[in-house]
Order: structure tokens, then sequence, then C-alpha cells
């Protein structure tokens, strides 16, 4: 654990992290209570995951200066387990992600992020955007038209205020606005107390109220498993944008641990499964933060605000908050995807488009990274399969010299022996593997295949040029003995 | 004039911006031209997700750069780049005075009237703070 309290990285710059601490904090209670919602919980549930999460996370994680809380790709994870469930499950498939994340860190399986294309990452980030927003819709539901006005006048507020002056955030200014134009006009518009309980109390200390046995493992683990998957996928990917817009460098597997501690804590003390946060992160570096601080005083200040102000925050209409959402949504969009949508290559198009849509389809972000993995792998097979294979007759035309270049395996053998004129009349041939590779048994019985079809037709075959590997392979299959010419 | 310096993203407007810096420093004796690229918050977001990880976006920026900088070391100019770290105007702000440059150039992003009505423009940030005279390249 070494340098996580060396004083560079939690007092080099007291007065950014504090200040950029304080302006997250204020970013993440909407935030937190939105996703509380979508995942069908009381909006406690949220702040004090994101609370715990942010505490404990300054001390244990990795990259200091990244922010992780209660997350909207977390909470839509949850839906069906609360609903199907409860809380206490809820609470209980959250330690059990930070059981496997710190396994995932001690284990150190951040390498195996490499494996996961960009267009997958890119996908993964969009359908996350999407669903943001798609989730705010159900707000509009059985709504006046004030609602569509509030909602406008909220994001007419975030966007435009920026203008004139960045001293304070804006979205904390259009939430005050809006909540106060609501309760002094006395506009009869749904609250987030509607949506649930919100006590002005700190968390305790509890174990989930659940039988410990094997039924309760079976339903846990698959939800465990698949927000362990996300948590980790948006954790270190926001830890390596973090790493870019400070050029310093970050602990992959200490953050995979730190984040699995932060989620055991989380669900000991009433909170839902969080990780890092890109767009929360990007607001905490932009506003000045660079230590442990700075996450230290996003988490601790948020406490306190609702400790303080609980009272004013369940006045906060739903209109203010789906439009914070929107906001939330349109920037967590990777909108440079579809500005160079015309000159990536069409298969990375395919893959980013197929990761969104069973995202959308499913609601799950672990399916689509799946899906989107499967079919880059799909086309990484397609593109290497091409095998070319050219000619040349010599000898007079008693001999023809197959000059054979690419990769040799299951999926190119099928192109690769449509390429041989098995009936041609001539006395041998010269097979030229200079320029290819043999990668498994299917190539090496692809070889005898044609050895055998040119030997029932009377023609010698000759191999040549195959590099050492390949040669290793065809011996230990057994296909070269029976070649010719050695 | 010794000492230029050219805000770039490697855009075709900061190309310009570079071209004219580099017939400026042409006409007279010992210019160097410093090229400075600054990477936001948000460039790193979509930098990192298309790159896949810091170093091989740190590695592309440079590439990036280098293209740059050879129009002006083709045309004879010692040049030095600088990639820098933070929000786009405050960091070309604070490096350029701190720089003491005899001229700083910057790119219009051309953006039309109700753009440069709702979002202000970088370039008229940069002359208000800039300590030396600012030249925006159209």
């Amino acid at each position: 654990m070494k340098g996580v309290f060396t004083k560079e990285q939690w007092f080099g710059n007291v007065r950014g992290d504090v200040l950029a601490g304080i302006v997250v904090a204020l970013a993440l209670i909407p935030e937190a209570i939105a996703f509380s919602i979508i995942a069908g919980v009381d909006p406690m549930v949220g702040l004090y995951a994101s609370f715990c999460i942010a505490v404990v996370i300054s001390f244990v994680g990795g990259r200091p200066g990244m922010i992780s809380a209660a997350t909207g790709a977390m909470a839509l994870l949850m839906v069906t387990l609360v609903a199907d469930h409860g809380l206490q499950y809820l609470f209980a498939a959250t330690i059990l992600t930070g059981i496997l994340q710190i396994l995932a860190g001690v284990f150190k399986l951040a390498k195996y992020m490499k494996f996961i294309p960009r267009s997958v990452m890119i996908g993964f980030v969009n359908a996350l955007a999407i669903l943001i927003f798609t989730s705010q819709l159900q707000h509009f539901v059985g709504e006046t038209w004030i609602m569509y006005v509030l909602v406008a006048a909220t994001l007419a507020i975030i966007y435009l205020l920026p203008l004139v002056t960045k001293v304070v955030p804006s979205t904390l200014v259009a939430i005050v606005a809006i909540t106060a134009v609501a309760i002094f006009m006395n506009i009869d518009v749904r609250t987030v107390g509607d949506m649930g309980a919100l006590t002005q109390t700190l968390p305790m200390f509890l174990i989930p109220d659940i039988p410990l046995n094997f039924e309760t493992l079976q339903i846990i683990f698959p939800y465990a498993i698949a927000l362990t998957v996300v948590g980790l996928l948006e954790s270190l990917l926001t830890a390596s944008i973090v790493d870019d817009a400070t050029d310093t460098e970050s602990d992959k597997n200490m953050e995979s641990r730190g984040q699995g501690i932060a989620n055991i804590t989380a669900g000991f003390f009433g909170g839902m499964a969080g990780c890092a946060m890109i767009g929360q992160s990007v607001i905490n570096v932009k506003s000045g933060g660079r230590g442990r601080l700075s996450t230290l005083v996003a988490g601790v200040f948020l406490m306190v605000l609702i400790v303080l102000l609980g009272n004013v925050v369940v006045q906060i209409p739903m209109a203010a908050l789906a439009g914070v959402m929107i906001m939330v949504s349109i920037s967590t969009f990777d909108w440079s995807s579809i500005k160079t949508m015309h000159i990536v290559p069409k298969t990375d198009v395919a893959v980013m488009v197929a990761t969104v849509s069973v995202v959308v389809y499913t609601h799950d972000l672990s399916k689509g990274v799946l899906a989107g993995v499967v079919l880059s792998a799909l086309f990484f097979a397609a593109k290497i399969s091409k095998v070319k294979v050219m000619s040349l007759l010599v000898n007079s035309g008693d001999k023809r010299i197959y000059y054979i270049r690419g990769q040799i395996f299951f999926a190119s053998i099928t192109d690769f022996l449509a390429e041989f004129d098995f009936q041609e009349n001539i006395d041998e041939v010269e097979l030229d593997f200079t320029a290819a590779h043999l990668w498994d048994d299917s190539a090496a019985g692809a070889i005898d295949k044609i050895e055998m079809k040119f030997e029932q037709n009377g023609t010698k075959v000759i191999v040549k040029g195959l590099n050492i590997e390949s040669t290793k392979l065809m011996n230990k299959i057994g296909g070269i003995s029976k070649s010719s010419g050695h | 004039m010794k000492k230029i310096m050219v805000a770039s993203d490697g855009s075709d407007h900061s190309t310009r911006a570079l071209k004219k810096a580099i017939q400026i420093g042409s006409s007279q004796e010992s210019v160097t031209i410093d090229l400075v690229y600054v990477v936001d918050g948000d460039t790193s977001k979509a930098d990192v997700l298309h790159y896949g990880d810091s170093d091989t976006a740190s590695f592309k920026r440079q590439k990036m750069m280098e293209q740059q900088a050879e129009i002006a070391r083709e045309a004879g100019l010692q040049t030095d780049i600088k990639i820098l770290h933070g929000s786009a105007s405050e960091t070309l702000i604070d490096y350029a005075n701190n720089g003491s440059y005899d001229l700083v150039l910057v790119g219009s992003r051309g953006r039309n009237k109700l753009q440069t009505m709702l979002l202000g423009s970088v370039s008229h940030k940069l002359i208000k703070h800039i300590d030396a005279p600012v030249m925006v390249v159209k």
C-alpha cells in the first residue's frame, strides 16, 4: 500500500482540492438521488453509497483525484434485483461485488482490460448515456406542460449560466432556482420527497437481513458478477482519463482493490454498489482537484449538506432532477464517435452500434460488453482469415509452385483449400509457406488434405518454407512425416 | 522579434496560424517558434476512449505535433513542442505570460455569429489576458 499516505497525494494541493471537492459534492447530490430512483430504492441508499464510497476510496484508491460514488451504470444493473427481491439483497450483492473486485485486484486482472476493444468501450459509454436519458422519460408520464417548462428552464440555466459566470456550478444554480420557483409559486409537481424517504442521519453499520444460504448466493451472484465487471470497467477507464488529464500515473490493481473495499463498506452501511464516475472526475480535475483530499472533501461535504439541508432537498422538483440527468447523459455520450463515424473502419462502427443496441435492449451494460467483444473477435477472425494464394507453372508445365501468404487456422482453411486445382495434370506441386503461418490442428489437417488430394491424382507434393513454429505444429500432429522432399 | 508562440491543436485553423508564424518568422533573424497544445478534461475523455490508454493518446498527440513542427522546421525555423494539461484558455494564458513571448498566434475556430454570441470565443479571452501582442488568424 505504498504511497497512500504520502504528503504529496494528500496535501500537495490543499486549496484546489477543497474547492473542487465542494463543487463535486454539490454536483453529486442530484445524481446520487436520481440514480437511487433509477435503481428503485430510497434516495438515502444512493446518498449513503456516495458518501461511503468517496470517503473510503480517497484512502484506499489507486488514482488520486478520481471521484467514485453511486453511478448510473451500476444502478441500471440493480433494477430487477431490487424489484424481485428487495433492498436487503441489494446490500448483500453490493458486499459480494466488493469481494469480487478485491479478488480482481489481488489477481491483477486490470491488465486484461486491453482485451476489450476500443469500439466496445465507446459503445459502453454511449449506451450508458442513452440509458440515463431514457430512464428520465418515466418522469414525464402523466405530467402537465409545467413539467416540460421546468425541465427546459433547468437545462437553459445549466447551459447558459456558464457564459455569464463560472464561479458557482450551473447545475446547483438550476436546482436552487427551480426548487425556489416551485415552492414560492406553489406549483404542484412531483418532488424528490414523493420518490422515497430521505432521513437526515448518518449511515449506520448493518448486516443485510438475508438468509445465509446457497439460494441467496444463487440470487445475488449473477448480479454481483455484472456489477463487478461494469464497476471495474468504468473505474479503470475513468482512471486512464484522469491519468491523461493530469499527466500522472495510477496503480490500476490498487484501484480495483480499493473499489472493492469501498463497495463492501457501502453494503454494510446501507448503500448501493458504485464505481468511478467519468463526468464527476472530469469536473473535479477541471475545478482544480488533483489529490486524495478532493475525493474525501466531496464525500464528507455531501453528507454534511444532507444532514443540514435534507428537508430542503426533499422539495426539489423531479423536473429539476430530470433536467440535470439529461445534461449528464449529453455530457456522457461520446459525440466524437458520431463525428468520426464515416472515417473509422465499418467493422468498428458495427461493434459500437451492436454494443449500444444490446445494452439498450437488455438494460445490462455487461451483456453489451460481452456481445461487443464476441463480435469484435468474429470480425478479427474474418479479417485475418483472408489467405492469399498465388501460383506459378515451372519446368515447362510439369510443376506448379503455390505461394501462400496469410494466417492458416480453423477460420481460414475453407477459403484456403478452394484455391487449389487438384485435378490439374502435372507431375508435382510445391507449397511455399514462407509468408504463411500455421496456427492450429485445423491448419495441419488442411495440409494433410491437400497432400492427400494431390497424391490421389498422382501428383507429388513438396512442402517448403514452413517457419519453426509451424514446423513444430506439423511434427506434433504428425502430418509432415507423409510429405516428401525431406 | 525573437520568440513566437503558436497555440495549436493540429486542426486546419491552427495550421493556418502556424503558417502565418512561419511567414513572419522567415523575414527576420534568429526566430524560434514554440508550438503549444493544451489537453483539457474533455480532450482526455475523447482521446482515452479512442486510443485505449493515456500512453497511446500522448504518443498520438506528440506525433501530431511533430508533423506540425516539421512544417516550420522545413522552413528553417527552430521549433519546439510543448504539450500542457489543463483548461485550454487559462493554461495558454499562463504559459504565454511566463514565457515572455514577442508574439502569440492563435487560429480562429471560424464559428458563426450565433455560436460566438452564445459561447464567446477563446481567442477573445486570449487577446484580453495575454501580455504579448496576440494575432488571431482566420
